[in-house]
C-alpha cells in the first residue's frame, strides 16, 4: 500500500475519534460514539498491518491474540461496582505499552535525522510518562482491590526521597539524550519512573484514588503522544492528546466535587480512611428512630419522594431493592427522583452506571446543582448509605468540609436515613442531618430496608 | 516547517479540542466516557505493531510484542467494558 493511502487511513482514522469522542458525550448517541471511536481503532489497525513497513508476523499475532483474550475475559468478568479498578487496570496497561513503544523505537532506529535531540527528549517524557502511569495505575488498582492497605502510606524522608529520585530521573532523561546507549538508558529511566509512580501513589488514601486513576489516564493519553511523536505518527499524537486533555478535565472536576486542589489530593495524605472510629457514641444527642412500618406510610403518602444513593449503596448491592420501591412508588402516582452528588461512587458518574445496571432509567437521575433547589419542594427524601455529601456542616466556614458541594437534604419537609450506625463517613465528622426533629433514622442494612419498604407500600 | 513542529501543533489544538468535547458532557456519563477515552488512548497499539512487525527484529522487537498485547488488552477491554456499560443505560 502506497505511503499516502496509510496516511488517508490514519486522517479518516482521526476524524472518526473526534466524533466518536463527541457522540460520547450524550446518553441517547453514546453508544454509538463508543462503535464509532473502536471502528476509527480497527480502521488503524487494519491499515498498519497492510504497510509494508512491517516483515514479520510471529510476534504480532501472538501479542495481539493474547491481549485479545485477556481484554475480553476482563470486560466481560468484571462487577460494575469494581469499575474503577478495570479502568486503572486498563490504562496501566495502555501506559505500559507507550513507554516499551517509545524505548523500543528509540533502540530499532536510533534518533531520527531531522529531529536529534528532539525524538530524544520525546522518547524521554514517553518513558517517564508511560511508566508512572503503568507502576501507578497498579498501585491504585491493589489499593481498591484491598491489596494494597487503603490508608494513605507515608514513610521517613518522603519529600527528601522524592527530590532525589526526581533529580535522578532528569540525569537519566539526559543521559538518555545525550548517550547511543539506548537499551540501557531506557531500562535506568523507565525503572526509576516505575519507583515513582509507585511512590507518588501509596501515600494517596483509597478514596481518593478514582481522582488518581482520572489523572494517570490523562497520563498514559499523553504517552501515547509522546510515543508518536517518536514514531512520527500524527494519528498517535492527536489522538493521546485527546485523551490528556480528557482525564484533565474530568480530574478537575472531581477535584472540585470533593472541595480539594489536586495538590492536596497527591500530597495532603487525607483522611484516615475506613479506620476512623465514631466520634459520637449512640445515645449521646437523641435521634429520632423509626420503622420500617412508619417509614413506608409516610412514603405512601407522600406526592414527592427523592432518594439520595451513596456508596453504600452498591456495597450492600441494595440498586435493585431501590429499583424495585421507586417502581411502586410511581405506580401510586408519587414522583421520584434519584438525587446523585458527583463523587457519589468511587468515580465520577460510577452511582449512574450502578443504578443503570439496575434498570433504573437515567433520567430519572438528577445531578446536584438540578436537584437543589427541588429539596424545599420535596415531601421525602430517603438517604441510602450517604453521608458526608449531606452534611450541612459544610456551610459552615470552620468546618473541615467547608466549602464541600453538598445535596441540601436539610431543606426538605421529612428525611429518612437508611444507615447501619451514627458512625460518621469519610471526613470523620458527625453529621446534625441526622439530629434534626425532621430526620428519622432507620438502622438498618440497606438491602434489607429498602426491601422491607417496597414490601410494605405496596401492602398500604 | 518541520515535521516535529507540525506535530506540536497537532498536540496542541487536539488537546484543546479534548477540552472543547469533554467540557459539556453530562456527569451521567463521566464513567463510561474515562472508560472510552482509556480505550483510545490505547492507539499506542498502533506503534506497537509497527515496531513489533519492522525491520530489524531483536530487542525492539520483543518490547514491541509486549507492546502489542499490553496495548490490546486497553483497546479490546476499554471499548467492549466502555458497550457493556451503555448498553445499560436506558431512559424512561
Amino acid at each position: 500500500m502506497p505511503e499516502f493511502v496509510l496516511d488517508l487511513v490514519y486522517l479518516a482514522s482521526a476524524v472518526l475519534f473526534v466524533f466518536g469522542l463527541k457522540q460520547l458525550g450524550s446518553p441517547v448517541t453514546a453508544r454509538r460514539g463508543n462503535a464509532l471511536a473502536a471502528s476509527a481503532m480497527l480502521l488503524a489497525i487494519v491499515g498498519t498491518l497492510l504497510d509494508r513497513g512491517i516483515v514479520t508476523w510471529e510476534i504480532i499475532a501472538t501479542g495481539l491474540v493474547a491481549g485479545t483474550i485477556i481484554g475480553l475475559l476482563l470486560a466481560r468478568t468484571v462487577k460494575m461496582t469494581a469499575m474503577p479498578q478495570l479502568v486503572g487496570v486498563f490504562n496501566g496497561f495502555g501506559g505500559g505499552a507507550s513507554a516499551l513503544v517509545a524505548a523500543a523505537e528509540l533502540i530499532r532506529s536510533g534518533p531520527g535525522v531531522d529531529a536529534g535531540a528532539a525524538a530524544g527528549v520525546t522518547a524521554a517524557a514517553g518513558i517517564l510518562v508511560g511508566s508512572v502511569s503503568f507502576s501507578g495505575s497498579f498501585i491504585a488498582f491493589g489499593k481498591l482491590q484491598g491489596f494494597v492497605p487503603g490508608r494513605p502510606l507515608t514513610y521517613p524522608l518522603q519529600r527528601t526521597l522524592n527530590l532525589i529520585l526526581f533529580l535522578s530521573l532528569l540525569v537519566a532523561s539526559g543521559y538518555l539524550v545525550a548517550s547511543a546507549e539506548y537499551p540501557i538508558a531506557s531500562a535506568m529511566l523507565a525503572g526509576l519512573a516505575l519507583l515513582l509512580g509507585i511512590l507518588l501513589v501509596l501515600p494517596i488514601g483509597g478514596a481518593d484514588m478514582p481522582v488518581v486513576i482520572s489523572l494517570l489516564n490523562s497520563y498514559s493519553g499523553l504517552a501515547a503522544s509522546a510515543a508518536g511523536f517518536v514514531l512520527g505518527n500524527p494519528l498517535l499524537v492527536l489522538a493521546g492528546a485527546l485523551v490528556g486533555a480528557a482525564g484533565l478535565i474530568l480530574t478537575r472536576l472531581m477535584c472540585k466535587a470533593m472541595n480539594r486542589s489536586l495538590a492536596n489530593v497527591a500530597f495532603g495524605a487525607f483522611g484516615g480512611g475506613e479506620t476512623a472510629g465514631a466520634l459520637t457514641e449512640e445515645g449521646e444527642k437523641p435521634v429520632r428512630r423509626t420503622s420500617v412500618d412508619e417509614a413506608a406510610l409516610l412514603l405512601a403518602y407522600a406526592s414527592s419522594v427523592v432518594i439520595v444513593p451513596g456508596y453504600g449503596l452498591a456495597v450492600a448491592q441494595a440498586q435493585h431493592e431501590a429499583k424495585k420501591l421507586v417502581d411502586i412508588l410511581r405506580k401510586r402516582g408519587v414522583t421520584v427522583k434519584f438525587a446523585i452528588h458527583p463523587v457519589a461512587g468511587r468515580m465520577p458518574g460510577h452511582m449512574n452506571v450502578l443504578l443503570a445496571e439496575a434498570d433504573v432509567p437515567y433520567d430519572l437521575l438528577v445531578d446536584l446543582d438540578d436537584i437543589n433547589p427541588e429539596f424545599a419542594r420535596t415531601d421525602v427524601v430517603v438517604v441510602v448509605g450517604a453521608n458526608d455529601v449531606v452534611n450541612p456542616l459544610a456551610r459552615e466556614p470552620s468546618s473541615i468540609i467547608a466549602g464541600m458541594p453538598i445535596l441540601d437534604v436539610d431543606r426538605s419537609q421529612n428525611v429518612i436515613v437508611i444507615k447501619r450506625s451514627l458512625s460518621p463517613g469519610f471526613a470523620g465528622i458527625d453529621n446534625p442531618l441526622f439530629y434534626l426533629d425532621r430526620t428519622m433514622m432507620l438502622f438498618s442494612d440497606a438491602a434489607d430496608a429498602l426491601g422491607g419498604l417496597a414490601r410494605e407500600v405496596k401492602e398500604v | 516547517m518541520g515535521e516535529w513542529l507540525i506535530g506540536i501543533y497537532v498536540f496542541v489544538l487536539a488537546m484543546l479540542l479534548g477540552f472543547e468535547l469533554i467540557t459539556r458532557v453530562p456527569p451521567t456519563l463521566h464513567t463510561p466516557l474515562m472508560s472510552g477515552a482509556n480505550a483510545i488512548s490505547g492507539i499506542t497499539l498502533i506503534g506497537a505493531l509497527l515496531v513489533a512487525g519492522g525491520e530489524g527484529g531483536g530487542l525492539a522487537a520483543v518490547l514491541g510484542g509486549v507492546a502489542v498485547a499490553m496495548a490490546a488488552i486497553n483497546v479490546v477491554g476499554g471499548f467492549l467494558v466502555t458497550d457493556r456499560m451503555l448498553r445499560m443505560f436506558r431512559k424512561d
